[in-house]
Protein backbone atom coordinates (compact mmCIF):
# COMPACT_ATOMS: atom_id res chain seq x y z
CA UNK A 1 0.00 0.00 0.00
CA UNK A 2 2.80 2.09 0.81
CA UNK A 3 4.22 2.02 -2.74
CA UNK A 4 0.58 3.40 -3.86
CA UNK A 5 0.65 6.15 -1.62
CA UNK A 6 4.26 7.51 -3.13
CA UNK A 7 3.02 6.55 -6.67
CA UNK A 8 -0.11 9.09 -5.87
CA UNK A 9 2.24 11.66 -5.25
CA UNK A 10 4.73 11.31 -7.63
CA UNK A 11 4.10 14.11 -10.54
CA UNK A 12 4.47 11.41 -13.42
CA UNK A 13 1.60 9.50 -12.29
CA UNK A 14 -1.54 11.89 -12.58
CA UNK A 15 -3.74 9.18 -13.76
CA UNK A 16 -3.48 8.16 -10.28
CA UNK A 17 -4.54 11.54 -8.82
CA UNK A 18 -7.38 11.71 -11.76
CA UNK A 19 -8.34 7.80 -10.29
CA UNK A 20 -9.04 9.18 -6.80
CA UNK A 21 -10.37 12.21 -7.75
CA UNK A 22 -12.68 10.42 -10.40
CA UNK A 23 -13.28 7.71 -7.33
CA UNK A 24 -14.55 10.68 -4.41
CA UNK A 25 -16.74 12.55 -6.84
CA UNK A 26 -18.99 9.62 -8.31
CA UNK A 27 -19.33 7.85 -5.11
CA UNK A 28 -21.48 11.44 -4.74
CA UNK A 29 -23.92 10.53 -7.57
CA UNK A 30 -23.36 6.83 -7.19
CA UNK A 31 -24.81 6.87 -3.16
CA UNK A 32 -27.63 8.91 -4.27
CA UNK A 33 -29.06 7.44 -7.12
CA UNK A 34 -27.71 3.88 -5.55
CA UNK A 35 -29.77 4.77 -2.96
CA UNK A 36 -33.07 5.26 -5.00
CA UNK A 37 -32.59 2.22 -6.97
CA UNK A 38 -32.12 0.38 -4.14
CA UNK A 39 -35.22 1.16 -2.03
CA UNK A 40 -37.24 1.47 -5.23
CA UNK A 41 -36.07 -2.31 -6.49
CA UNK A 42 -35.24 -1.16 -9.45
CA UNK A 43 -31.63 -2.91 -9.90
CA UNK A 44 -32.83 -4.63 -12.91
CA UNK A 45 -33.50 -1.83 -14.59
CA UNK A 46 -30.38 0.03 -14.24
CA UNK A 47 -28.77 -3.28 -15.50
CA UNK A 48 -31.14 -3.32 -18.37
CA UNK A 49 -29.64 0.43 -18.72
CA UNK A 50 -26.19 -0.33 -18.18
CA UNK A 51 -25.96 -3.24 -20.79
CA UNK A 52 -27.85 -1.41 -23.58
CA UNK A 53 -25.01 1.71 -23.05
CA UNK A 54 -22.70 -0.90 -24.98
CA UNK A 55 -25.27 -0.96 -27.71
CA UNK A 56 -24.64 2.91 -27.57
CA UNK A 57 -21.35 2.22 -27.57
CA UNK A 58 -20.75 0.13 -30.38
CA UNK A 59 -23.09 2.26 -32.55
CA UNK A 60 -20.85 5.58 -31.96
CA UNK A 61 -17.86 3.49 -32.53
CA UNK A 62 -19.49 2.79 -35.89
CA UNK A 63 -20.34 5.64 -36.61
CA UNK A 64 -17.26 7.72 -35.48
CA UNK A 65 -14.49 5.19 -37.06
CA UNK A 66 -16.48 2.93 -39.96
CA UNK A 67 -18.65 6.23 -41.28
CA UNK A 68 -15.83 8.68 -39.96
CA UNK A 69 -18.79 10.88 -37.90
CA UNK A 70 -16.14 12.15 -36.22
CA UNK A 71 -18.50 14.11 -33.30
CA UNK A 72 -20.04 11.07 -32.59
CA UNK A 73 -18.35 10.18 -29.45
CA UNK A 74 -18.28 6.69 -27.78
CA UNK A 75 -19.91 8.80 -24.37
CA UNK A 76 -21.95 10.63 -26.57
CA UNK A 77 -23.37 6.94 -28.05
CA UNK A 78 -23.57 5.85 -24.49
CA UNK A 79 -25.70 8.85 -23.08
CA UNK A 80 -28.58 8.59 -25.63
CA UNK A 81 -28.58 5.10 -25.57
CA UNK A 82 -28.77 4.91 -21.66
CA UNK A 83 -31.61 7.77 -21.96
CA UNK A 84 -33.21 6.10 -24.51
CA UNK A 85 -33.53 2.53 -22.45
CA UNK A 86 -34.01 4.03 -19.46
CA UNK A 87 -37.50 5.76 -20.61
CA UNK A 88 -38.55 2.84 -22.86
CA UNK A 89 -37.47 0.14 -19.66
CA UNK A 90 -39.75 2.44 -17.31
CA UNK A 91 -42.67 3.00 -19.83
CA UNK A 92 -42.51 -0.62 -19.66
CA UNK A 93 -42.62 -1.35 -16.42
CA UNK A 94 -45.28 1.17 -16.58
CA UNK A 95 -47.50 0.00 -18.43
CA UNK A 96 -46.95 -4.17 -18.96
CA UNK A 97 -47.15 -5.35 -14.93
CA UNK A 98 -47.58 -9.02 -15.86
CA UNK A 99 -44.89 -9.21 -19.06
CA UNK A 100 -42.23 -6.51 -16.80
CA UNK A 101 -39.57 -8.85 -16.47
CA UNK A 102 -39.24 -10.30 -19.51
CA UNK A 103 -39.55 -7.46 -21.65
CA UNK A 104 -36.57 -5.93 -19.89
CA UNK A 105 -35.04 -9.00 -20.03
CA UNK A 106 -35.02 -8.82 -23.77
CA UNK A 107 -33.81 -5.27 -24.09
CA UNK A 108 -31.01 -5.95 -21.67
CA UNK A 109 -29.51 -8.74 -24.52
CA UNK A 110 -30.63 -6.88 -27.30
CA UNK A 111 -28.75 -3.76 -26.57
CA UNK A 112 -25.97 -5.62 -25.78
CA UNK A 113 -25.98 -7.90 -28.55
CA UNK A 114 -26.48 -4.65 -31.29
CA UNK A 115 -23.19 -3.27 -29.26
CA UNK A 116 -20.83 -6.53 -30.44
CA UNK A 117 -22.73 -6.25 -34.42
CA UNK A 118 -21.57 -2.87 -34.29
CA UNK A 119 -18.35 -3.53 -33.42
CA UNK A 120 -18.31 -6.06 -35.79
CA UNK A 121 -18.86 -3.86 -38.53
CA UNK A 122 -16.00 -1.36 -37.30
CA UNK A 123 -12.58 -1.55 -38.55
CA UNK A 124 -9.90 -1.55 -36.32
CA UNK A 125 -9.44 -4.18 -33.33
CA UNK A 126 -11.21 -3.19 -29.82
CA UNK A 127 -9.84 -4.34 -26.43
CA UNK A 128 -14.00 -4.82 -25.04
CA UNK A 129 -12.51 -5.38 -21.59
CA UNK A 130 -12.54 -1.63 -20.74
CA UNK A 131 -16.30 -1.61 -21.61
CA UNK A 132 -16.83 -4.33 -20.17
CA UNK A 133 -14.98 -4.28 -16.63
CA UNK A 134 -14.22 -0.78 -16.89
CA UNK A 135 -10.71 1.10 -16.26
CA UNK A 136 -10.52 3.69 -13.51
CA UNK A 137 -6.86 4.58 -14.81
CA UNK A 138 -8.27 5.97 -18.14
CA UNK A 139 -10.12 8.79 -16.76
CA UNK A 140 -9.22 11.98 -18.34
CA UNK A 141 -9.98 15.52 -17.53
CA UNK A 142 -13.32 15.57 -19.55
CA UNK A 143 -14.60 12.13 -17.43
CA UNK A 144 -13.50 14.89 -14.02
CA UNK A 145 -16.04 17.75 -16.19
CA UNK A 146 -18.53 15.45 -16.55
CA UNK A 147 -18.81 13.79 -13.39
CA UNK A 148 -19.02 17.05 -11.18
CA UNK A 149 -21.54 18.26 -13.49
CA UNK A 150 -23.66 15.25 -12.63
CA UNK A 151 -23.24 15.94 -9.16
CA UNK A 152 -24.27 19.18 -9.12
CA UNK A 153 -27.47 17.99 -11.00
CA UNK A 154 -28.18 14.97 -9.33
CA UNK A 155 -27.57 16.83 -5.71
CA UNK A 156 -29.38 19.80 -7.07
CA UNK A 157 -32.26 17.95 -8.14
CA UNK A 158 -32.89 15.73 -5.47
CA UNK A 159 -32.61 18.69 -2.72
CA UNK A 160 -35.37 20.59 -4.56
CA UNK A 161 -37.72 17.57 -5.53
CA UNK A 162 -36.62 14.95 -2.25
CA UNK A 163 -40.31 14.73 -0.94
CA UNK A 164 -41.54 13.58 -4.30
CA UNK A 165 -39.00 11.14 -4.96
CA UNK A 166 -39.22 9.58 -1.43
CA UNK A 167 -43.28 9.37 -1.97
CA UNK A 168 -42.85 7.97 -5.13
CA UNK A 169 -40.53 5.40 -4.13
CA UNK A 170 -42.13 4.50 -0.84
CA UNK A 171 -46.20 4.59 -2.11
CA UNK A 172 -46.52 5.59 -5.85
CA UNK A 173 -50.23 5.65 -5.81
CA UNK A 174 -50.56 7.95 -2.50
CA UNK A 175 -48.73 10.38 -3.90
CA UNK A 176 -50.43 10.39 -6.82
CA UNK A 177 -53.72 10.84 -5.01
CA UNK A 178 -51.81 13.44 -3.50
CA UNK A 179 -51.62 15.47 -7.11
CA UNK A 180 -47.97 14.59 -7.99
CA UNK A 181 -46.97 13.77 -11.25
CA UNK A 182 -45.47 10.15 -10.26
CA UNK A 183 -45.00 8.79 -13.85
CA UNK A 184 -42.64 12.44 -14.42
CA UNK A 185 -40.45 11.61 -11.26
CA UNK A 186 -40.56 7.98 -12.08
CA UNK A 187 -39.05 8.36 -15.58
CA UNK A 188 -37.11 11.35 -13.98
CA UNK A 189 -35.44 8.65 -11.61
CA UNK A 190 -34.31 7.05 -14.34
CA UNK A 191 -32.82 9.13 -16.03
CA UNK A 192 -30.88 10.22 -13.59
CA UNK A 193 -30.25 6.88 -12.82
CA UNK A 194 -28.90 6.44 -16.87
CA UNK A 195 -26.91 9.34 -16.57
CA UNK A 196 -24.55 7.68 -13.16
CA UNK A 197 -24.71 4.31 -14.66
CA UNK A 198 -22.67 5.67 -18.15
CA UNK A 199 -20.51 7.39 -15.40
CA UNK A 200 -19.58 3.64 -13.87
CA UNK A 201 -19.30 2.55 -16.90
CA UNK A 202 -16.24 4.24 -17.34
CA UNK A 203 -14.47 3.20 -13.69
CA UNK A 204 -16.21 -0.76 -13.53
CA UNK A 205 -17.85 -1.18 -16.27
CA UNK A 206 -21.28 -2.75 -17.97
CA UNK A 207 -20.97 -6.02 -16.38
CA UNK A 208 -20.21 -4.65 -12.60
CA UNK A 209 -22.27 -1.48 -12.63
CA UNK A 210 -25.42 -3.47 -10.07
CA UNK A 211 -23.20 -4.20 -8.02
CA UNK A 212 -21.03 -0.86 -6.98
CA UNK A 213 -25.10 0.79 -7.54
CA UNK A 214 -26.47 -1.37 -5.08
CA UNK A 215 -24.00 -3.18 -2.50
CA UNK A 216 -23.41 0.60 -0.44
CA UNK A 217 -26.77 1.56 -0.15
CA UNK A 218 -27.15 -2.11 1.16
CA UNK A 219 -24.82 -1.61 3.91
CA UNK A 220 -26.01 1.90 4.49
CA UNK A 221 -29.43 0.20 4.86
CA UNK A 222 -28.41 -1.86 7.85
CA UNK A 223 -27.88 1.38 9.70
CA UNK A 224 -29.78 4.11 8.51
CA UNK A 225 -33.36 5.09 9.83
CA UNK A 226 -34.05 7.91 7.45
CA UNK A 227 -33.46 8.03 3.85
CA UNK A 228 -31.47 10.80 3.57
CA UNK A 229 -29.14 9.16 6.05
CA UNK A 230 -29.00 6.32 3.76
CA UNK A 231 -27.91 8.20 0.61
CA UNK A 232 -25.09 10.17 3.19
CA UNK A 233 -23.55 6.73 3.86
CA UNK A 234 -24.10 5.10 0.77
CA UNK A 235 -21.66 7.89 -0.78
CA UNK A 236 -19.04 7.46 2.25
CA UNK A 237 -19.01 3.78 1.44
CA UNK A 238 -18.70 4.11 -1.84
CA UNK A 239 -15.63 6.57 -1.48
CA UNK A 240 -13.97 4.22 0.82
CA UNK A 241 -14.61 1.20 -1.07
CA UNK A 242 -13.49 3.42 -4.59
CA UNK A 243 -10.38 4.53 -3.23
CA UNK A 244 -8.99 1.20 -0.98
CA UNK A 245 -9.84 -0.92 -4.32
CA UNK A 246 -7.81 1.16 -6.21
CA UNK A 247 -5.07 1.22 -4.15
CA UNK A 248 -5.16 -2.66 -4.08
CA UNK A 249 -6.01 -3.18 -7.89
CA UNK A 250 -2.24 -0.93 -7.93
CA UNK A 251 -0.34 -2.46 -5.37
CA UNK A 252 -1.13 -6.50 -6.60
CA UNK A 253 -1.11 -5.37 -10.09
CA UNK A 254 -5.07 -6.38 -10.83
CA UNK A 255 -8.32 -4.91 -12.83
CA UNK A 256 -9.23 -1.95 -10.83
CA UNK A 257 -13.62 -2.29 -11.37
CA UNK A 258 -13.10 -6.14 -10.49
CA UNK A 259 -11.32 -5.26 -7.28
CA UNK A 260 -13.64 -2.39 -6.19
CA UNK A 261 -16.53 -4.96 -6.69
CA UNK A 262 -15.00 -7.72 -5.20
CA UNK A 263 -13.88 -5.95 -1.84
CA UNK A 264 -17.39 -4.18 -1.45
CA UNK A 265 -18.61 -7.37 -1.84
CA UNK A 266 -16.93 -9.19 0.71
CA UNK A 267 -18.02 -6.25 3.16
CA UNK A 268 -21.11 -6.56 2.69
CA UNK A 269 -22.02 -10.21 2.88
CA UNK A 270 -19.46 -10.21 6.23
CA UNK A 271 -22.08 -7.18 7.46
CA UNK A 272 -25.36 -9.20 6.62
CA UNK A 273 -24.13 -12.41 7.96
CA UNK A 274 -23.19 -10.36 11.44
CA UNK A 275 -26.76 -8.87 11.52
CA UNK A 276 -28.02 -11.99 11.26
CA UNK A 277 -26.27 -13.20 13.94
CA UNK A 278 -26.18 -10.76 16.41
CA UNK A 279 -30.23 -9.52 15.59
CA UNK A 280 -31.31 -12.78 15.30
CA UNK B 1 -78.66 15.48 3.60
CA UNK B 2 -76.03 16.23 1.49
CA UNK B 3 -74.49 13.54 -0.83
CA UNK B 4 -70.73 13.03 -0.38
CA UNK B 5 -70.20 9.94 -3.31
CA UNK B 6 -72.39 9.43 -5.91
CA UNK B 7 -72.32 6.53 -8.30
CA UNK B 8 -74.69 5.97 -11.32
CA UNK B 9 -74.85 2.39 -13.20
CA UNK B 10 -71.50 2.32 -13.14
CA UNK B 11 -69.91 -1.02 -14.94
CA UNK B 12 -65.95 -1.62 -14.93
CA UNK B 13 -64.55 -4.60 -16.15
CA UNK B 14 -60.92 -5.70 -16.22
CA UNK B 15 -59.45 -7.98 -19.75
CA UNK B 16 -63.37 -8.33 -20.32
CA UNK B 17 -64.11 -9.79 -17.00
CA UNK B 18 -66.28 -8.05 -15.54
CA UNK B 19 -65.80 -7.08 -11.70
CA UNK B 20 -68.66 -4.32 -11.21
CA UNK B 21 -72.07 -4.25 -12.58
CA UNK B 22 -74.24 -1.40 -12.95
CA UNK B 23 -73.87 0.04 -9.61
CA UNK B 24 -75.54 3.03 -8.27
CA UNK B 25 -75.05 4.18 -4.74
CA UNK B 26 -75.14 7.28 -2.78
CA UNK B 27 -73.30 8.15 0.12
CA UNK B 28 -74.47 11.11 2.45
CA UNK B 29 -71.93 13.19 4.54
CA UNK B 30 -70.52 11.91 7.06
CA UNK B 31 -71.86 7.97 7.05
CA UNK B 32 -69.68 5.44 8.11
CA UNK B 33 -70.03 2.72 5.46
CA UNK B 34 -68.26 -0.39 5.22
CA UNK B 35 -67.80 -2.20 1.97
CA UNK B 36 -67.86 -6.41 2.56
CA UNK B 37 -68.11 -8.64 0.08
CA UNK B 38 -65.76 -11.94 -0.84
CA UNK B 39 -62.39 -11.80 -2.70
CA UNK B 40 -62.23 -10.82 -6.17
CA UNK B 41 -66.14 -9.34 -5.38
CA UNK B 42 -65.01 -5.93 -6.46
CA UNK B 43 -64.28 -4.14 -2.82
CA UNK B 44 -60.75 -2.59 -4.19
CA UNK B 45 -61.84 -1.61 -7.25
CA UNK B 46 -64.70 0.26 -6.13
CA UNK B 47 -62.63 2.23 -3.96
CA UNK B 48 -60.31 2.49 -6.58
CA UNK B 49 -62.89 4.07 -8.90
CA UNK B 50 -64.30 6.53 -6.30
CA UNK B 51 -60.21 7.65 -5.77
CA UNK B 52 -60.39 8.08 -9.93
CA UNK B 53 -57.17 5.60 -9.99
CA UNK B 54 -59.17 3.85 -12.57
CA UNK B 55 -62.24 4.84 -14.61
CA UNK B 56 -65.73 3.36 -14.89
CA UNK B 57 -66.36 1.54 -18.30
CA UNK B 58 -69.68 3.00 -18.28
CA UNK B 59 -71.76 5.26 -16.05
CA UNK B 60 -71.18 8.08 -13.86
CA UNK B 61 -69.33 8.86 -10.52
CA UNK B 62 -69.18 12.36 -8.48
CA UNK B 63 -67.58 13.05 -5.42
CA UNK B 64 -68.02 16.15 -3.25
CA UNK B 65 -70.13 16.93 -6.38
CA UNK B 66 -66.68 16.74 -8.59
CA UNK B 67 -64.55 14.26 -10.82
CA UNK B 68 -63.19 11.97 -8.75
CA UNK B 69 -59.60 13.40 -9.50
CA UNK B 70 -60.66 16.89 -8.86
CA UNK B 71 -61.90 15.57 -5.23
CA UNK B 72 -58.52 14.00 -4.44
CA UNK B 73 -57.06 16.55 -2.77
CA UNK B 74 -60.31 16.33 0.11
CA UNK B 75 -59.53 12.47 0.11
CA UNK B 76 -57.63 10.84 2.48
CA UNK B 77 -56.68 7.31 1.80
CA UNK B 78 -55.18 4.51 3.80
CA UNK B 79 -53.77 1.75 1.54
CA UNK B 80 -52.81 -1.83 2.95
CA UNK B 81 -49.47 -1.74 4.25
CA UNK B 82 -48.74 -5.19 3.19
CA UNK B 83 -47.48 -4.09 -0.39
CA UNK B 84 -45.22 -1.23 1.10
CA UNK B 85 -41.74 -1.83 1.44
CA UNK B 86 -40.89 -3.03 5.05
CA UNK B 87 -37.35 -1.55 4.79
CA UNK B 88 -37.53 1.59 4.05
CA UNK B 89 -35.79 3.92 5.77
CA UNK B 90 -38.31 6.46 7.14
CA UNK B 91 -39.70 7.62 10.58
CA UNK B 92 -43.21 7.94 11.59
CA UNK B 93 -43.30 11.70 11.24
CA UNK B 94 -41.74 11.24 7.40
CA UNK B 95 -44.31 8.56 6.39
CA UNK B 96 -47.18 10.96 8.03
CA UNK B 97 -45.91 13.65 6.18
CA UNK B 98 -46.78 12.22 2.61
CA UNK B 99 -49.88 13.38 2.96
CA UNK B 100 -49.02 17.01 2.61
CA UNK B 101 -47.36 16.75 -0.65
CA UNK B 102 -48.80 18.98 -2.69
CA UNK B 103 -48.22 19.56 -6.43
CA UNK B 104 -45.40 22.56 -7.47
CA UNK B 105 -44.76 22.68 -3.71
CA UNK B 106 -41.49 21.45 -2.66
CA UNK B 107 -40.37 21.62 0.90
CA UNK B 108 -42.74 20.84 4.14
CA UNK B 109 -43.55 23.52 5.51
CA UNK B 110 -43.70 24.27 9.95
CA UNK B 111 -47.46 24.21 9.35
CA UNK B 112 -47.33 20.75 7.65
CA UNK B 113 -44.69 19.43 10.18
CA UNK B 114 -47.83 20.46 12.90
CA UNK B 115 -50.32 19.02 11.30
CA UNK B 116 -48.58 15.80 10.72
CA UNK B 117 -47.88 16.06 14.25
CA UNK B 118 -51.52 16.50 15.28
CA UNK B 119 -52.23 13.28 12.70
CA UNK B 120 -50.51 11.12 14.79
CA UNK B 121 -51.34 12.59 18.23
CA UNK B 122 -55.07 11.68 17.03
CA UNK B 123 -54.36 7.97 16.55
CA UNK B 124 -52.02 7.99 19.76
CA UNK B 125 -49.01 7.55 18.34
CA UNK B 126 -46.65 11.44 19.38
CA UNK B 127 -44.10 9.07 21.61
CA UNK B 128 -43.47 7.21 18.20
CA UNK B 129 -42.98 10.27 15.50
CA UNK B 130 -39.10 9.49 15.38
CA UNK B 131 -39.23 5.77 15.72
CA UNK B 132 -38.18 4.18 12.79
CA UNK B 133 -41.93 3.03 10.34
CA UNK B 134 -40.59 -0.30 10.18
CA UNK B 135 -39.51 -0.92 13.30
CA UNK B 136 -43.70 -0.59 14.76
CA UNK B 137 -46.62 -3.22 14.84
CA UNK B 138 -49.04 -4.07 12.30
CA UNK B 139 -51.65 -2.43 14.18
CA UNK B 140 -49.51 0.84 14.50
CA UNK B 141 -48.34 0.63 11.06
CA UNK B 142 -52.36 1.01 10.06
CA UNK B 143 -52.66 4.20 12.89
CA UNK B 144 -49.35 5.68 11.28
CA UNK B 145 -51.46 5.07 7.89
CA UNK B 146 -54.33 6.16 9.04
CA UNK B 147 -52.56 10.06 10.17
CA UNK B 148 -50.92 10.05 6.64
CA UNK B 149 -54.45 10.04 5.54
CA UNK B 150 -55.75 12.64 8.19
CA UNK B 151 -52.66 14.87 7.43
CA UNK B 152 -54.30 16.99 4.36
CA UNK B 153 -57.99 17.69 6.63
CA UNK B 154 -59.71 15.69 4.37
CA UNK B 155 -63.84 15.59 3.98
CA UNK B 156 -64.10 11.93 3.13
CA UNK B 157 -61.92 8.98 4.57
CA UNK B 158 -61.15 5.86 2.33
CA UNK B 159 -59.83 2.85 4.29
CA UNK B 160 -58.81 -0.63 2.64
CA UNK B 161 -59.09 -3.12 4.65
CA UNK B 162 -57.64 -1.78 8.19
CA UNK B 163 -58.16 -4.63 9.99
CA UNK B 164 -55.91 -6.87 8.48
CA UNK B 165 -53.69 -9.01 9.72
CA UNK B 166 -54.45 -7.39 13.56
CA UNK B 167 -55.56 -9.01 16.16
CA UNK B 168 -59.05 -8.17 18.42
CA UNK B 169 -57.79 -5.67 20.58
CA UNK B 170 -55.86 -3.50 17.79
CA UNK B 171 -59.11 -3.91 15.98
CA UNK B 172 -60.94 -2.53 18.70
CA UNK B 173 -58.57 0.21 18.75
CA UNK B 174 -58.52 1.17 15.66
CA UNK B 175 -62.37 1.57 14.89
CA UNK B 176 -62.30 3.64 18.03
CA UNK B 177 -60.28 5.88 16.29
CA UNK B 178 -62.50 5.92 13.36
CA UNK B 179 -65.71 6.28 15.27
CA UNK B 180 -64.53 9.38 16.69
CA UNK B 181 -62.92 10.74 13.37
CA UNK B 182 -66.39 10.31 11.92
CA UNK B 183 -67.82 12.78 13.99
CA UNK B 184 -66.51 15.19 11.79
CA UNK B 185 -65.87 13.45 8.31
CA UNK B 186 -67.27 11.09 5.93
CA UNK B 187 -65.87 7.49 6.34
CA UNK B 188 -65.64 4.43 4.21
CA UNK B 189 -64.37 1.72 5.18
CA UNK B 190 -63.30 -2.01 3.00
CA UNK B 191 -63.39 -4.92 5.17
CA UNK B 192 -63.98 -8.88 4.36
CA UNK B 193 -64.97 -9.14 8.08
CA UNK B 194 -68.26 -8.54 8.03
CA UNK B 195 -69.12 -9.52 11.93
CA UNK B 196 -67.04 -7.28 13.69
CA UNK B 197 -67.38 -3.84 11.46
CA UNK B 198 -71.15 -3.77 11.79
CA UNK B 199 -70.70 -3.40 15.64
CA UNK B 200 -69.66 0.21 14.19
CA UNK B 201 -70.90 1.28 11.03
CA UNK B 202 -73.70 2.89 10.12
CA UNK B 203 -74.50 1.01 6.56
CA UNK B 204 -73.29 -1.87 4.60
CA UNK B 205 -72.43 -2.57 1.23
CA UNK B 206 -71.93 -5.99 0.16
CA UNK B 207 -70.23 -5.56 -3.06
CA UNK B 208 -69.89 -9.03 -5.36
CA UNK B 209 -70.16 -7.26 -8.49
CA UNK B 210 -73.44 -6.01 -7.88
CA UNK B 211 -74.09 -4.03 -5.17
CA UNK B 212 -76.55 -4.11 -1.77
CA UNK B 213 -76.97 -2.22 0.48
CA UNK B 214 -78.22 -2.68 4.08
CA UNK B 215 -78.64 -0.53 7.12
CA UNK B 216 -76.44 -2.24 9.90
CA UNK B 217 -79.01 -3.54 12.00
CA UNK B 218 -80.63 -5.67 9.06
CA UNK B 219 -77.04 -7.87 8.76
CA UNK B 220 -78.16 -11.75 9.10
CA UNK B 221 -77.48 -15.06 7.75
CA UNK B 222 -79.61 -14.25 4.77
CA UNK B 223 -77.62 -11.92 3.96
CA UNK B 224 -74.24 -13.59 4.21
CA UNK B 225 -76.06 -15.85 2.36
CA UNK B 226 -77.04 -13.58 -0.97
CA UNK B 227 -73.37 -13.02 -0.79
CA UNK B 228 -71.19 -15.58 -0.43
CA UNK B 229 -74.12 -18.21 -2.00
CA UNK B 230 -73.77 -20.20 1.01
CA UNK B 231 -74.60 -20.91 4.84
CA UNK B 232 -72.34 -19.79 7.13
CA UNK B 233 -72.28 -20.15 10.78
CA UNK B 234 -71.95 -17.03 13.60
CA UNK B 235 -68.16 -17.29 15.52
CA UNK B 236 -69.44 -15.57 18.95
CA UNK B 237 -66.19 -14.66 20.71
CA UNK B 238 -68.22 -13.33 23.67
CA UNK B 239 -67.66 -16.20 26.10
CA UNK B 240 -65.33 -18.84 26.64
CA UNK B 241 -65.69 -22.52 25.71
CA UNK B 242 -63.22 -25.84 26.87
CA UNK B 243 -60.25 -26.43 24.83
CA UNK B 244 -62.02 -29.17 23.08
CA UNK B 245 -64.93 -26.75 21.74
CA UNK B 246 -68.61 -27.55 22.35
CA UNK B 247 -71.49 -27.80 20.29
CA UNK B 248 -74.87 -26.08 20.55
CA UNK B 249 -76.82 -28.76 18.84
Amino acid sequence: MIEFFQAVMDPDNQFLAYALMMGGLASIAFGIIGTFVTIKRISYLAGAISHSVFGGIGLALYLQIGLGITWFDPILGAVLAAVGSALVVGLVSIHAKEREDTIIGALWAVGMACGILFIDRTPGYFSLSSYLFGDILLISQKDLWFVIGLDLVIVGVVVIFFNQFFGVCFDTEFTLLRGINTTFFYLFLLVLTALTVVLLVRIVGIVLVIALLTIPPAIAGFYARRLWQMMLYSVLLCAVFTWTGLGISYSLSLSSGPTIIVLSGIVYLVLLALNKLVFK
Amino acid sequence: METDIRLKNVSFAYKKQPILENISLIIPRKEFACIVGPNGGGKTTLLKLILGLIKPDTGQIQVLGMSPEKARNRMGYMPQYAYLDMNFPATVLDVVLMGCLKNNVFWFSAKDRSRAMDAIDTVGMTSFAQTGFNALSGGQKQRVLIARALCSRPDILLLDEPTANVDHETEENLFSILKALNQNMTILVVSHDLGFVSKYVKTVICVNRRLVIHPTTDVDGTMIKDIYYGDLKMVRHDHRCSEEGHCHD
